[in-house]
């Protein structure tokens, strides 16, 4: 009740008509920023930084907290549209996104992304409000063992998820891991694999490799079909809106997105994308369809669209309680409490009430002002499908380059982007998944680092893997979700499994 | 267009009416937007902007690499230019050593040093270590059963702790040092007991230990200050002393009447109210250093940078 009274206090202070108007502007230049390549809503943030530093705090923390949410608002959009994932946490839903966008059915992809946005955040902010306290305890007892535990278990899922051909997925996995190697060695400060050129010392930058991958190697790879290509881009067919089916398949999985996204994001070393990694792969497990995912199945994009914002509400967990930016954005948040002289942790809950609770009310105020905003325009954005597809792949093109430039100004930069476009141009040419080389530069890197920190603090003894109840039970599930695949396919009992999957929910 | 749009926003906002005002500035903050580095520049340009010093201060972020990436590219397109700053610090210094960087701090041209923060040393608030003393002993029995959480290999954190076994009688190749990324990691680390003790600039540990949640066992000042309620590494029986410098240089070419107006202008931003605010604000220390005393002390933490990186291991 107390919880519910400040929090009732915080809506007033954000209901101020200044407040709103701060809000207002905060989730427009979110979302345009979104969906703009290049510039992300640190970015924005940092610039505007100068700026608000004349206005009150709470007025400017509601809109840096507008930037946050729209930025993952907007991201969704050319993920769905352009197969461009500006952000590594949108890369998932590209992957059915752009395919239901392909197939006259973008309004309903970009619907569910924006509602199960809108859920996600509505649920993990009051998530936030009150259950803050336990979740951090909860992110804590993550160390590096935990972690690693964590990624195993994300390796084995989410490399079942994708494609049909294991050994095609393992591939492309290690092309991914391959290229996770390149840059300095964080426990050493060793370089590997950068072959002397200062651009690789920092490694390969995931959205780089994703816009790669993704948007200039379909490009090429239909532009190499010419005339023959059987795709046809339909805007649209059928209705705009969702219909009853894509209500009844989006809801749950907007809600196990925002499950698997809070608690991740609250994670110190989480990370955004691990938890639409998560979530992709639950649906494709769940699904009464999986036979649609890698052709537009609307769990595939509702699912980890609740997860990517979940996430954005669980990164603030650490922020407020105990002053741990998790993010690159949640850093510069942390600088613009530290402007005004606050400090954020676990004495801001009770020196600061208001303006805690002030910034918890805004986002929820900053995530109605986001569905409504951004519905109405779905009707605009699957226009620029109609555009002729000479014309529009001329647009990814120059869209995925410029937001490359934009994000890091080198000509490297951009030899990389050409070079990776002409690496996914060939893995498609030969049939292999592109998803999981992505996957492996996100996920190689992090499983190593925290393996080895987990092997350093225990001098090298592999046991402390296991004595942690809970690494021990994510890799026990890790080892389930691995072996029990194989067992029921030995015993020629495919079947059961999809008796199971069908049965699960 | 977007970056165009936002920085015509940001110009817009800052204009303030009918100011003609003298040299330009662009300073490149060799660092991502957030971290310390980016911070200090953007306070620089805040300052400046106020004091009328500079009518237009332009940020550029180039991360990477410990800011050596930044530093090789400033020190390329900054030649002769007078209007070029950068900011920079001991970090910088470890990187290049240990990133083996083709372009080192003689490619550019020191102004001064600006602020400075020191290094504590913290534990669990559970923890058995009440004391530098008691940390010692244990280091001393089983250099390995310490394990140290702290930011990047090379960095700041690690070079004192490397410093720190070094002066007790530790071989410093021992130390069981875990690095984590920025962003508070290893904090979190930290908090959750996962290593033994937790090393960084107080900033990253304030909030908690004044929560009560983690115990300073030392800082490495050499005389108590201010803002931490504990005693210092000498207090505790270690003589040493680290501080994490930031700095701010101009590039490489330039002829001694130009360097010297960028120092006076460095010099008025340094002294001014609205830098003395940002300073109170963020909680930095004003630690002004310019001309030959600054570059003499750059050169003497260069040498002994580079003596103890070779104790750990990192630079051969």
């Amino acid at each position: 009740m107390d919880t519910f009274a400040l929090l009732m206090q915080g809506l007033s202070v954000a209901a101020q008509p200044i407040n709103l108007l701060y809000a207002l502007v905060g989730v427009t230049l979110g979302t345009a920023v979104g969906v703009l390549p290049g510039i992300g809503p640190a970015t924005t943030v940092a610039l505007l930084l100068p700026v608000t530093y004349k206005l009150d705090p709470a007025g400017s923390l509601i809109m840096f907290a507008g930037i946050y949410y729209g930025g993952m608002y907007g991201g969704s959009t050319t993920s769905i549209l352009l197969n461009t994932p500006g952000e590594s946490a949108s890369i998932v839903t590209a992957l059915e996104g752009n395919k239901m966008a392909k197939a006259g059915r973008g309004g309903p992809a970009l619907a569910t992304a924006a509602i199960g946005s809108f859920v996600a955040g509505l649920i993990a902010t009051i998530a936030l409000a009150f259950l803050a306290p336990w979740v951090v305890k909860f992110a804590l007892a993550f160390g590096p063992r935990e972690y690693f535990a964590l990624m195993v278990l994300a390796f084995v899922t989410v490399s079942a998820a994708f494609g049909d051909s294991t050994l095609r997925g393992l591939v492309s996995l290690f092309i991914g891991l391959t290229l996770g190697i390149v840059g300095i060695d964080l426990q050493t400060g060793q370089a590997r694999m950068s072959f002397g050129i200062p651009d690789l010392l920092d490694g390969v930058e995931v959205t780089t490799l994703a816009v790669a991958m993704f948007a200039i190697g379909e490009t090429l790879f239909v532009a190499a079909q010419g005339k023959r290509a059987p795709e046809t881009v339909e805007p649209v067919r059928g209705s705009l809106w969702m219909n009853a089916s894509d209500w009844a398949r989006s809801w749950k999985p907007w809600l196990r997105g925002t499950i698997i996204g809070f608690p991740i994001g609250a994670m110190p070393a989480g990370g955004a994308e691990i938890g639409t990694f998560f979530s992709y792969a639950a649906e494709k497990k769940l699904s009464k369809h999986p036979e649609e995912f890698g052709n537009g199945a609307i769990e595939g994009v509702a699912g980890p669209e609740a997860a990517n914002n979940a996430s954005a509400a669980g990164t603030l967990v650490p922020l407020l309680t105990l002053g741990l930016p998790t993010s690159a954005t949640a850093a510069i948040m942390l600088a613009g409490f530290q402007q005004y002289g606050l400090q954020p942790g676990p004495l801001l809950f009770t020196s600061n009430p208001q303006l805690v609770w002030g910034l918890i009310a805004s986002l929820l105020i900053a995530n109605l002002m986001l569905i409504v905003l951004n519905l109405p325009l779905i009707g605009l954005w699957v226009r620029l499908l109609t555009i002729p597809k000479p014309w529009l792949y001329a647009g990814i093109l120059l869209f995925a380059t410029l937001g490359t430039i934009g994000a890091n100004p080198s000509v490297f930069e951009l030899g990389m982007l050409l070079v990776f476009g002409l690496l996914g141009y060939g893995l498609r040419l030969f049939h292999f998944p592109i998803a999981p080389v992505v996957v492996g530069l996100i996920l190689g890197p992090m499983a190593e680092q925290q393996l080895r920190r987990a092997l350093a603090i225990s001098q090298g003894d592999f046991g402390v893997l296991f004595t942690s109840p809970i690494s021990a039970t994510l890799l026990a599930l890790a080892a389930l979700a691995l072996v029990v695949p194989l067992v029921l396919r030995i015993r020629g009992r495919g079947q059961l499994l999809a008796q199971i999957a069908s049965d699960a929910d | 267009m977007k970056h165009l749009a936002a920085a015509a926003f940001v110009a817009g906002a800052l204009a303030l009416p009918g100011l003609a005002l003298a040299a330009d500035y662009s300073i490149m903050a060799p660092a991502g937007p957030g971290g310390g580095w980016d911070q200090t520049a953007r306070a620089m340009q805040e300052a400046m902007t106020a004091e009328g010093i500079s009518g237009n201060v332009q940020v550029i972020n180039v991360p990477g690499a410990g800011g050596t990436i930044g530093l090789a590219q400033f020190a390329q397109e900054a030649n002769g230019d007078p209007s070029r700053l950068i900011v920079g610090g001991y970090v910088m210094v470890g990187a290049i050593l240990t990133n083996k960087s083709p372009v080192t701090l003689d490619a550019v041209t020191p102004i001064a040093r600006l602020t400075g923060e020191f290094e504590v040393i913290v534990v669990p608030a559970a923890s058995d270590i009440k004391t530098l003393a008691d940390l010692v002993t244990k280091l001393k029995a089983d250099p390995g059963a310490v394990s140290w959480a702290g930011g990047s290999a090379g960095g700041t954190d690690h070079i004192t702790a490397g410093l720190l076994a070094k002066t007790v009688g530790v071989d410093p190749k021992l130390v069981n040092y875990v690095a984590f990324s920025g962003g508070g990691e290893a904090l979190a680390a930290v908090l959750g007991s996962q290593t033994t003790v937790g090393i960084s600039g107080y900033g990253e540990f304030q909030a908690q230990v004044e929560a009560g949640a983690l115990r300073v066992l030392g800082v490495s000042a050499p005389e108590r200050i201010a803002v931490v309620d504990a005693p210092t590494f000498k207090e505790g029986g270690v003589d040493l002393s680290v501080m994490n410098w930031r700095m701010v240089a101009a590039g490489p070419g330039l002829s001694a009447e130009q360097v010297a107006a960028i120092t006076a202008d460095v010099q008025k931003m340094a002294e001014s109210a609205s830098w003395k605010k940002t300073l109170e604000t963020k909680g930095w220390m004003n630690t002004w250093l310019a001309g030959d005393d600054f570059k003499a002390q750059l050169a003497k933490e260069i040498a002994a940078t580079e003596a103890v990186l070779k104790d750990i291991g990192l630079v051969q």
